[in-house]
């Protein structure tokens, strides 16, 4: 099990006191945020409380109203959108679809779809894929460009449990072999906790945020998610490490 | 050649195909067709102004063809739905214009050309006008393709590859407004909504690749518009509209040729495979 060394490094991406209004709502306020190399970020909060606004602040398509977001120079970003809807009168295939915007060496798609465990539907039509194929190509896409840090927002919603338990495993060995860092929204709290080096917890301001043990037991958290959450969250961690202890 | 005026509407109407079908797959993928319709039913406030104020047609409704896809670009998401803005703003353009046409005394103008298309009429300095149109809108389409797909498939893909949604909203616009400009004289302000939809329509259940639906819509657009040509000719109809019927019949063609291929796939097929066993 991976605990989050202090960073030494610079971070490769900051959120300095970042606030976001749409029509004189406050979405996001006072938001900070730094992101190391090979790290795992994850975020959570209940809905509307503006996980998804962060996000597209992070990839540049929310403005914000004032504070800043710098990424360090030479540094890359791979996008992994919230499931796609893709209109049924566009025909796609998974390779045109890869190759959009900019045109890629076959191979490197070859490499792409192969870490994303996606090698097979190269040939395959967008419309025909599963909801799990569909989010392994969206995966492969952001790893065109061997980037520096992965944003999924939410990408397994709408996966089964096997579908996310997969899904999370690339993750994993993606960010092992690229040593890009992450940062994910995510809801399946189970998973959070086993993969998160940090967690920030997110309702219009972050409320709380560190360890994700330290998160799990922090009032504003069980204030947030119920203590029904918190309680399962802490069996679970206290049954993994038994489990881990006894391996 | 250009002297024929049966070979200038042919050229007229395969420039304009060529054009109107790619851009009608953008219309059909982002599903703007009422966004097509609304700009292309403005065009008669476009040719009122201009017999008013004494400009070229082309001109006239150019401009009022922008104004109008601007408005309505500006205007959505602002209290209304976009189906409910582009319902008001059609038809009232399409009714001010004819009001508007009614005050020209002096001036008398055939409707009828404007509401079908007069492709017969279309005379040399058309011809230039129209490939110049159409030139501008495939060089627009071709030089901003990848972009505008991606931002077809999704804003945030585009904004995290560097592309600014709404500067290829702004281009698929002006593109609509030169076709909607060009396309008047071949089939009027209230076809050429089908021009650009039905041949892309058409071509779907075709294709694998958005390349190659845009490609296919094109060819099956110019195949309209020259059998159409032809057929009213020879049946002496009126040539936009049989344009239009043309298209509607390849479509309809389309359409059972594919229900037939995919009921023989999944009913007949399967049955003929039990009894081989």
């Amino acid at each position: 099990m991976r605990f989050n060394q202090p960073p030494d490094r610079d971070a490769i991406l900051n959120v300095r006191h970042l606030n976001v209004r749409f029509g004189g709502q406050h979405i996001l306020e006072n938001i900070n945020l730094d992101l190391y190399r090979e790290q795992v970020v994850t975020l959570i909060g209940p809905n509307g409380s503006g996980k998804s606004t962060l996000v597209k602040t992070l990839i540049g398509a929310v403005t914000p109203t004032s504070g800043q977001v710098t990424i360090a120079p030479q540094q890359r970003i791979g996008y992994v959108p919230q499931r796609l809807h893709l209109d049924p009168t566009l025909p796609m295939t998974v390779k045109r679809f890869i190759n959009l915007p900019r045109r890629h060496p076959h191979y490197t798609v070859q490499k792409a779809l192969e870490d994303a465990g996606a090698e097979a539907l190269i040939k395959a039509a967008m419309s025909e894929l599963s909801g799990g194929q569909f989010q392994r190509v969206l995966l492969a896409r952001a790893l065109l460009t061997r980037p520096d840090i992965l944003i999924l927002d939410e990408a397994t919603q709408g996966l089964d449990h096997r579908g996310t338990a997969e899904f999370y495993q690339h993750i994993e060995s993606v960010r092992r072999s690229y040593g890009c860092a992450v940062l994910m929204v995510s809801h399946d709290l189970h998973v959070v906790m086993r993969t998160a080096d940090h967690v920030l917890c997110l309702n219009r301001v972050i409320c709380c945020e560190g360890k994700p043990e330290q998160v799990a037991s922090s009032p504003d958290y069980q204030a947030l998610f119920g203590d029904q959450t918190a309680q399962t969250l802490a069996l679970y961690r206290h049954q993994h490490e038994e489990a881990a202890n006894a391996g | 050649m250009l002297d024929d005026f049966m070979w200038r509407a042919m050229i007229a109407g395969v420039l304009v195909a060529m054009a109107a079908a790619p851009l009608g797959c953008f219309v059909v993928w982002r599903r703007m067709a009422y966004f097509g319709d609304a700009t292309a039913h403005a065009a008669i406030l476009g040719v009122a102004l201009a017999l008013l104020l004494n400009v070229s047609i082309f001109l006239g409704v150019l401009t009022v063809a922008l104004v109008m896809a601007s408005c309505v670009s500006m205007l959505s998401g602002r209290g209304y739905a976009m189906d409910t803005l582009l319902g008001v703003m059609a038809h009232s353009a399409l009714a001010i214009g004819l009001v508007a046409v009614s005050f020209l005394s002096g001036v008398r103008i055939d409707l009828n050309a404007y509401l079908f298309g007069d492709i017969l009429a279309v005379g040399k300095t058309d011809i230039w006008i129209i490939g110049g149109g159409v030139a501008l809108v495939l060089a627009l389409l071709f030089w901003r393709w990848s972009s505008l797909l991606t931002a077809t498939l999704s804003d945030e893909l585009a904004y995290a590859s560097g592309i600014q949604p709404r500067r290829e909203q702004l281009v698929l616009t002006l593109a609509l407004a030169v076709v909607v400009a060009v396309a008047l004289k071949v089939v009027g302000v209230l076809l050429i909504a089908a021009l650009l939809i039905i041949p892309a329509a058409t071509a779907r259940p075709f294709c694998r690749t958005p390349e190659i639906m845009a490609i296919l819509a094109a060819g099956i657009a110019m195949l309209a518009v020259t059998a159409g040509l032809r057929t009213a000719y020879v049946m002496d109809t009126p040539t936009g509209p049989t344009i239009v019927t043309l298209a509607a019949v390849l479509f309809t063609l389309a359409t059972v040729v594919t229900q037939c291929f995919r009921f023989f796939r999944q009913r007949i097929q399967p049955a003929f495979f039990h009894s081989g066993k």
